[in-house]
Parts: structure tokens; C-alpha cells; sequence
């Protein structure tokens, strides 16, 4: 992909192959096409509307019939484009900027990954069956459909998974894949499939999960070749005039970076007790709980509750003797030193592979699998309606908070149950939603002590995302303590700004 | 000697472990060998396709009897593993996955940032536990078992062991008791050992029934106009008669009105109308009159055909009688064991420093025979070695103890025919490669 500045029309539908069957590209191969560097920058940014939306909704649980739902319309929204061979070129283009993007850490690859993998699902999943076989061919997959008479043998079991799942009866038409169960491992989890010595009968209607596993793992591997590259030339070569767009690129859509702790938080043991109360979300909250009640936690609770301590500025050395004051309650000195005290260094990055763990975010706490003896996890998610309703009421928020919250729990929107709560616990609106534990915990904070607010916010230089009326407050506000500079900005049909700042602190406060 | 023949007398009362019980225990007994053996998958042998350096990224750590825990040692032939283990003599052996590189020379590879450091390879492994069972087991608590809860565990391996080998398709599983309170299992074959995370989170998935935490009812959920294949062969192979022959009562299941509320809140109420059946079963059940048949098994009866009698059936489509049996008798897996690659797990053979009881393999094909109560410990053992005394020319020391049946199970069922096949599986790798760069030389 070649990328030029020149302002001259870019890529013409005659450079696309035009006898294309789908609109959905496998990305093999970046193409050959001379990109536009506004283009480059704004594709890039459309696609990334799409991810985050898909994100979103990741993250708030949606069915899969409202992902299809959701997908199509960020994808009208964003990746429309007159015409239609251009719109693929759009599409293309977009996905190899962000893959440079995103290539550059584990916690970025995980990201992309996950969300064009989902993208990927929700637009193969509309296809027709010839286009999805189209597909198949196209990713060169090995696989044979059942012959009858295989189908005959096995047609009893094919039709008892059918029905225990809710799919329509196969009927001798049907197309059935016969696949190592490896491949298929959604399916194999819900048990969607029928699984006979280590063979998966994968039916048409499911070929997607199929799929999907071989997307992911290609692009998986793409991406660890596209950051080999990125070191090893492109972030030198293009220093000055991709680098910085891909760099601010990245940051402006995970959002804030828990895994280190900002030095002006630091929390020390003394005040835990108090913040547990005040400033910890429902699922911290309960961990801390019951860790004082029992001096004991299990590993998913020593994680999320460890993890997310360590995001608010725990030490580790007070991170240490917190956990060894309660487990030698429990299991004695000796035993924590030897079983549990080696984890709690390791989540800091001081022992193994000495990387830092990042606090989980909702929609990993969300996703976990709570079992029998353990208390991580969502509340609103995994507590039975009595617990959670009895854990809201312990929080004081009044009778028709508490409602709003449990029909939100219902409709399975567990993070604006969250929300909705943060906003009744502190009297306060939380527009933004609450996203991660440590978001919830730092807004908290930050409505205890108003004073504090704008130093905290303004801390980042970064691609920040808000509304025009939002930024000219914020930049009242700004222009009394820090010099503003914007250095550039675009504008949405949604009337968002997006502004890239830089805030710098007046020079004399270091000098 | 007077002071040691007390000592094995209170064998029962959860002996300290002895130190010098212990040496002798790795200098005579344990199979320092086979273990060895196992973990160097065939790699150890002569034949070009050996991966020599396979068995020495392997992770085991030790912990000591001073309570230091040491990670990531490794061992490069069964003398070396065999010097260390006598040398610290550990109370605990876990053994860890295989990673990229020798975990000793872990942190020159770890500055790196690449991940040149990562597991590679690692055995699928369950951990079963009696102690989560607490709440469908009135005989013991905890850490405690006895014969009437015990068979919970000969339950969960016949349910685990049959779909790892009829649907999974897996060959080599040792089933290992764990030395006090549950067993673990250890799938072996190269297929298992080189699955990714997320292919061990969706097996583990695939088997789980039992969902909830300490903070939610809902423990068994099974919709559906049927129960998948795996589970109704369960269900009608190994749980119903479980449950009805011998939990219900020797758990007395139904005994009081407190166990019997207990079941019938597990009625979900979108069932049909269930104030109208558990009133009509309260009362049936209020009159406690003397029967000759067992309480436990005629109110079973009762609510079973309320149940499942017709005009309720038609309605919704939770299967209710499934779902207590399967609540009180489906297996409860630890998850996180099972789905990542980097869980420690106990090895084999080791002594469990609380019971003193070996951790031998248990033959999932007569699981019901065994009995965790006639498992050898550490200084009955040592008591028959005394009493055997010397061994003769070509004798293994075991032979002469009561480990001896352990061991030579643990050749015969598992350890040579998953040689074998390792054997084979490094012949056809070696002979794919050797095709293929011929092909590739033909172009
Ligand atoms: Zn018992």
C-alpha cells in the first residue's frame, strides 16, 4: 500500500478486482493501491467508530441478533462511500492502517483482534450460503460435506443436539462439515455440536464459527508480522509522517490506561476501609467484603480484587501486607508467604514474566465464569435478583433507584446497572458510563473531591472525544491553569469534536 | 524401633510428615524413572525426529519442608531430576507446562519482551474436589470424605473419562487420586497436550453443567426439547441410577423437612403451577408415618410423578427431574485449572504431607473399587519395606510394598502405551518433514 500526499483522485474502481462476488474481503493482502494521507487518517477513524460501537455493545452483553443489528448500522454509518468499488477500497485500506495501529502491544492486538474478528462474524453471518461456500474456497478450508450415507448413521445425534439448542431439524439436504473439534471451540462450548471422537458435525448454519476461528488466527499471526515490521522499519521510516498519526490513533479509543497507577492517587491501607465504602464499585466492593469476613479469597477473587487495587495505587508492599493480614487468618504466615504471596508479586511484574497485569476491565468481569465457592465476577451479572437486590439496598440507594437498576439487570445491560448506581450512591450523573472498575473508582474520587477534578482530567495528552459544548466549558476552565493548544480537530455529522490537545502545564509550576 | 510403631499406629490421626520417612520414601520408592519417562514423551529416545531439548522445558517446582516454595527448575535426564528431588526432598512435586524455552534460563530469554518466554505445551487437566460438594453431601465437610460421599468422585471420572474418550476422542488419561479429598486427571496425548486456552476453556465448558456462585441459586439450568447427546448418555448411563440407587439414600436426601425444602425450592417456578404441586407433596410428606420402604426413595417417587405427570409436563421446557439429579450429582470442576496452560498441578506418586496417603492413579475402568481409605501411606509403606527385607537381584523395591499394584498399573495401563504411541507420532512427524523438504527441493 503505497501512501502519498499528493492531492491528485486516488484509487479508480478499474485498480479493484471488480468481478468480486462478495463485498466481504479475507484482508490476505494489503493492496496495491496509492492511498490519499487524509484518507489514510480519516478511513482509519471511521473504521474505528465501528470497532468502538461493536465494542459497546460487547460490553453492555448484547444478543447476537442485536450485534447483527448493531453491525449494520455502524457499518451504514461509517463505511459507506458513493461507490461501491470505493467503499471496499475504504474498507481495506481502514483495516491495514488500523492494523498498524494496533499492532504495537499485546493489550492493543487483543483489542483489534477481538473486534474485527466480531466485525468479520456479523458481516458473514448476513451472506447468502453460496457467498459463505464462496468464502470457504477462498480460505482454502479442506473440508468435505457429509456424504448421505454418513449422514444416515449419524442422524439421530445430529437431530438431538438440533433440538436440545433450538435449531431447526437437519433434514438429508442438509450440509453438514466434519471438523476437528478444535476449530469449532464456541460451538464446542455450548455444545451446539454433536462431537464424536474428536470430530465436530458442523452444520451449514453454523460454517461461521468456523470461519471466524480461521480469520482470527490469520489475522492474529498477521498481526505479530505487521509489529515485527513496525519496529523494525516503519515507525523509523515514517517517523514524521505516519508515526504520530498512528500513535495518537491508538490511544484516543481504549480509553484510559489502568495498569499504572497516575502517582497523585496513590491510596495508602489506612484509608481502604473508607474508599471500600465510598469509592469501591458493587463487585470490589463485595470482594473486599467478604476477603474481611472470610481472610480468605479464590484465585478469581485474589485477581479482580488484586488487580484492580494495584490500578488504584496500591503499593505493592501495602498490597502485601494487606493480603497477608487477612489470609494468616485464615491459612497461617508460612502458607501465604509460599502460596499466594509469589501471585501478588507477579500481578505487580515482579516475579515470572515480570509483565505488569492490567486491572480488569466490565466487560472481562462480565464474560468471567464464577463457580461454586467464588465472588468475583459481576454482580449484576452473576447474583441471584434476592443477593443483588439485598447488596443494592447495603449501598442506602432509595426504592426507585433500586428498581431502575434491577430492570436494567433484566434487560441484561449490566453496565448501565453500574451506572445507575455510581449515580445514585453519589447524587451525581455519570454520562460517559461506567466502563472499567477503576473508571468507576476514579470518578468516584474525583465527585469526593471536586477540587481535584480538572488536574486529574487534564493530565493526558490525548485524542479526546467529546461534545462542542463539553470542550468549550472544559477549555474555560483550562485556560485559567494550562495553556491549550489545539493542534487539530474534526468534526462529525453527530456534531462531535474531536480535538487532539495538548495540554501543558504553565512552564514556571516545573522550573 | 518402639517410637516408629507408634508412630504408624497414628497413622490415621493426620501424622506430621516425617523428613527421614520421606527420604527413604524418594530414595526406594518413588518412580523417579517412569515419571521421567512420561513427561520426555518419547523425546529421550534415539530417533532423529527427537526433540532433545523437549523434556527440559518442562517446569516442576518444589516446595520444602521449610515452607520454600521453588519454581521453575528443570531437569534434563531422569539422574538429574532423580539427585534433585532426593537432594531437597520435597513435600510437594507440582509440575508445570512446557515452555519456549528451559524455565531455569527463563529471565536471560523474559528481557526480551517478545514472549520468548510462554508455555508451549501442557497436559489438559481436571481438578475435581469433594469439598465443593458441601452443599449436596450432609455426611462430611470440607476436607473430609468418607464411603458415603466418595462415590461423588467415582461418579464425576466415569462421566469425564467417557466423553474425553468418546467424543473428544483422547487416548491417554491417567486419573490420579489427589491424596485427601479429590482426584486429578491428566490427558496426555499430543493432540490435548499442544491444545491452545481457548480450546481448554471450551472443553471445560463443553462438560460443565453446573453454573453459580456462592451468590446465586440457579445451579443447574437444562432447557431444551432434549439434553445434548453427551449429557442424556450421562444421565441415563451413570447419574439417574447414582442418585437413585445409592445418594438418595445415603444421603438421606429427603430425610427432614429442612433437606426435602431444599429440593423443591429447585423447582424453577416457570416450571407450571408449583404452589399447587410442592403443597400437594408438603402434604403428603407432613404425616411422617412409618413405611417399610425407604423414606428417602418414596418421596423421590412422589415428586417425580407430580412432575412429570402429563397435564404439568406439556408446559415449558426446564427439565426439572434432570436438573436435581444432575445438581447432586453432575461433577464439579475447578475451571480455572483446567483452561489455562500455566496451572501447577500435584505429580503423581507424591505423598499428601496431610494424610500421608501416596497419590496413586486410579483405573477409571474399575473406579467404583477404589478406596480412599486403603490407599497406602508414607509409613505403611516403610513398614512393609522393613519387614520385606532385602530385595534381590533385579527386584524393584516397590515390588515388595503395597505401591508395587500402583506402579505397575501405572506402566501397564498408561505409561507404555502412551510411549508407544509418542513413538509413533515422532516417526510420521519426521517422516512428513523429510517429505516435504523433498517436495519443496523437486520445485
Ligand atoms: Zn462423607
Amino acid at each position: 500500500m503505497e501512501i502519498v500526499r499528493s492531492e491528485k483522485k486516488s484509487t479508480s474502481s478499474n485498480e479493484v478486482n471488480a468481478d468480486l462476488v462478495t463485498a466481504l474481503p479475507l484482508y490476505r493482502a494489503a493492496p496495491e493501491l496509492e492511498v490519499r494521507l487524509e484518507d489514510f487518517e480519516l478511513y482509519a477513524i471511521d473504521r474505528l467508530q465501528v470497532l468502538r460501537g461493536i465494542s459497546d455493545g460487547l460490553s453492555r452483553g448484547r444478543k447476537p441478533e442485536e450485534m447483527e443489528k448493531l453491525v449494520k448500522k455502524l457499518w451504514k454509518a461509517h463505511m459507506r462511500h458513493a461507490h461501491a468499488p470505493e467503499a471496499l477500497n475504504k474498507d481495506i485500506i481502514s483495516h491495514f492502517v488500523l492494523r498498524l495501529v494496533y499492532c504495537r502491544t499485546e493489550d492493543l492486538r487483543r483489542w483489534f483482534l477481538s473486534m474485527e474478528t466480531t466485525l468479520f462474524r456479523y458481516r458473514f453471518r448476513v451472506e447468502t450460503d453460496d457467498v459463505q461456500r464462496e468464502l470457504m474456497t477462498e480460505f482454502n478450508l479442506p473440508y468435505k460435506s457429509l456424504s448421505n450415507a454418513e449422514y444416515q448413521t449419524l442422524k439421530d445425534k445430529l437431530s438431538q443436539v438440533a433440538r436440545s439448542t433450538g435449531q431447526s431439524l437437519p433434514t438429508a439436504d442438509s450440509i453438514f462439515f466434519k471438523v476437528p473439534f478444535e476449530e469449532v471451540p464456541e460451538l464446542v462450548a455450548t455444545r451446539r455440536v454433536y462431537i464424536h471422537k474428536g470430530n465436530a458435525y458442523v452444520a451449514m448454519s453454523q460454517v461461521v464459527s468456523l470461519i471466524v476461528t480461521h480469520f482470527r488466527s490469520y489475522l492474529s499471526k498477521a498481526l505479530v508480522l505487521t509489529n515485527r515490521k513496525w519496529t523494525s522499519t516503519i515507525r523509523e521510516q515514517e517517523k514524521d509522517r505516519l508515526t504520530p498519526i498512528i500513535e495518537a490513533l491508538s490511544t484516543s479509543y481504549l480509553g484510559p490506561d489502568y495498569s499504572q497507577p497516575s502517582d497523585t492517587t496513590e491510596i495508602s491501607l489506612k484509608d481502604i476501609d473508607q474508599l471500600a465504602k465510598t469509592s469501591f464499585p458493587l463487585c470490589m466492593r463485595h470482594l473486599f467484603e467478604k476477603l474481611r469476613e472470610d481472610h480468605h479469597l479464590r484465585h478469581g477473587g485474589r485477581m479482580q480484587l488484586g488487580l484492580f487495587l494495584k490500578g488504584v495505587g496500591l503499593n505493592l508492599d501495602d498490597a502485601l501486607a494487606f493480603w497477608k493480614a487477612e489470609f494468616t487468618r485464615k491459612v497461617g504466615a508460612e502458607r501465604f508467604d509460599r502460596e499466594y504471596a509469589y501471585a501478588i508479586r507477579h500481578n505487580y511484574g515482579k516475579e515470572g514474566k515480570r509483565t505488569d497485569y492490567t486491572p480488569y476491565s466490565c466487560q472481562k468481569i462480565i464474560s468471567s465464569t464464577p463457580g461454586v465457592g467464588d465472588h468475583h465476577g459481576c454482580p449484576y451479572r452473576h447474583f441471584s435478583e434476592e443477593n443483588l437486590r439485598a447488596a443494592l439496598g447495603r449501598l442506602g440507594i432509595n426504592n426507585r433507584a433500586l428498581e431502575e437498576v434491577m430492570v436494567k439487570v433484566q434487560n441484561r445491560h449490566y453496565q448501565l446497572a453500574c451506572t445507575l448506581t455510581f449515580e445514585a450512591v453519589h447524587g451525581t450523573s455519570c454520562d460517559a458510563g461506567i466502563n472499567h472498575p477503576n473508571q468507576y473508582f476514579s470518578d468516584s474520587k474525583k465527585t469526593m473531591d471536586s477540587k481535584k477534578t480538572m488536574e486529574s482530567k487534564v493530565k493526558v495528552t490525548n485524542l479526546c472525544f467529546m461534545g462542542t459544548h463539553e470542550f468549550h466549558t472544559l477549555q474555560g476552565h483550562l485556560n485559567t491553569h494550562f495553556t491549550l493548544v489545539v493542534s487539530k480537530s474534526y468534526f462529525f455529522a453527530e456534531c462531535f469534536l474531536t480535538v487532539l490537545i495538548e495540554l501543558r502545564r504553565p512552564a514556571k509550576r516545573f522550573c | 524401633m518402639g517410637t516408629d510403631d507408634m508412630l504408624i499406629d497414628n497413622s490415621r490421626n493426620q501424622e506430621q510428615l516425617d523428613l527421614n520417612y520421606l527420604k527413604l520414601y524418594y530414595g526406594k520408592l518413588f518412580p523417579h524413572a517412569d515419571m521421567f519417562k512420561w513427561l520426555a514423551y518419547g523425546h529421550d529416545g534415539k530417533h532423529p525426529g527427537c526433540d532433545q531439548s523437549y523434556v527440559g522445558r518442562r517446569e516442576f517446582s518444589f516446595t520444602l519442608d521449610s515452607d520454600i516454595y521453588i519454581r521453575f527448575q528443570s531437569f534434563y535426564s531422569s539422574s538429574d531430576m532423580e539427585k534433585a528431588i532426593k537432594e531437597k526432598c520435597p513435600v510437594k512435586i507440582d509440575i508445570g507446562p512446557v515452555y519456549s524455552v528451559d524455565p531455569a534460563k527463563r529471565l536471560a530469554y523474559g528481557q526480551g519482551g517478545d514472549n520468548a518466554f510462554t508455555p508451549v505445551e501442557r497436559e489438559l487437566i481436571f481438578d475435581i474436589d469433594i469439598s465443593d460438594y458441601d452443599d449436596v453431601r450432609y455426611c462430611c465437610s470440607g476436607a473430609d470424605v468418607c464411603s458415603d460421599c466418595w462415590p461423588l468422585m467415582t461418579v464425576a471420572i466415569k462421566v469425564i473419562d467417557f466423553t474425553l474418550r468418546d467424543d473428544f476422542g483422547f487416548d491417554h488419561i491417567l486419573w490420579v487420586y489427589s491424596g485427601r479429598r479429590g482426584v486429578h486427571c491428566w490427558v496426555c496425548d499430543g493432540k490435548a497436550r499442544r491444545l491452545n486456552n481457548e480450546q481448554r476453556s471450551a472443553i471445560s465448558d463443553y462438560i460443565r453443567v453446573y453454573k453459580g456462585s456462592e451468590n446465586s441459586q440457579k445451579k443447574v439450568s437444562l432447557v431444551g426439547q432434549a439434553l445434548h447427546p453427551f449429557l442424556s448418555r450421562s444421565y441415563t448411563e451413570v447419574l439417574r441410577s447414582f442418585f437413585e440407587d445409592k445418594l438418595l439414600c445415603t444421603q438421606n436426601l429427603f430425610l427432614n423437612e429442612e433437606r426435602y425444602e431444599k429440593i423443591l425450592e429447585m423447582i424453577p417456578d416457570e416450571c407450571f403451577n408449583i404452589v399447587a404441586v410442592t403443597s400437594e407433596l408438603r402434604g403428603k410428606w407432613m404425616d411422617n408415618k412409618r413405611s417399610k420402604d425407604d423414606i428417602n426413595t418414596t418421596r423421590w417417587g412422589h415428586l417425580k410423578h407430580s412432575l412429570q405427570s402429563s397435564k404439568q409436563k406439556a408446559q415449558g421446557l426446564r427439565r426439572c427431574v434432570e436438573e436435581i439429579v444432575f445438581a447432586f450429582t453432575y461433577p464439579r470442576l475447578d475451571m480455572e485449572v483446567s483452561k489455562h496452560m500455566n496451572h501447577l498441578l500435584k505429580a503423581p506418586f507424591c505423598i499428601h504431607p496431610k494424610t500421608g496417603r501416596v497419590c496413586v492413579p486410579i483405573d477409571p475402568n474399575r473406579c467404583e473399587e477404589f478406596d480412599p481409605a486403603a490407599v497406602p501411606t508414607l509409613s505403611q509403606l516403610l513398614g512393609e519395606l522393613n519387614a520385606a527385607g532385602l530385595t534381590t537381584e533385579g527386584e524393584d523395591e516397590f515390588d515388595r510394598t503395597s505401591l508395587g499394584e500402583a506402579i505397575r498399573y501405572f506402566r501397564s495401563s498408561f505409561l507404555f502405551p502412551l510411549l508407544k504411541s509418542c513413538k509413533e507420532e515422532i516417526e510420521a512427524a519426521y517422516n512428513t518433514e523429510i517429505q516435504q523438504s523433498k517436495n519443496s527441493m523437486s520445485w
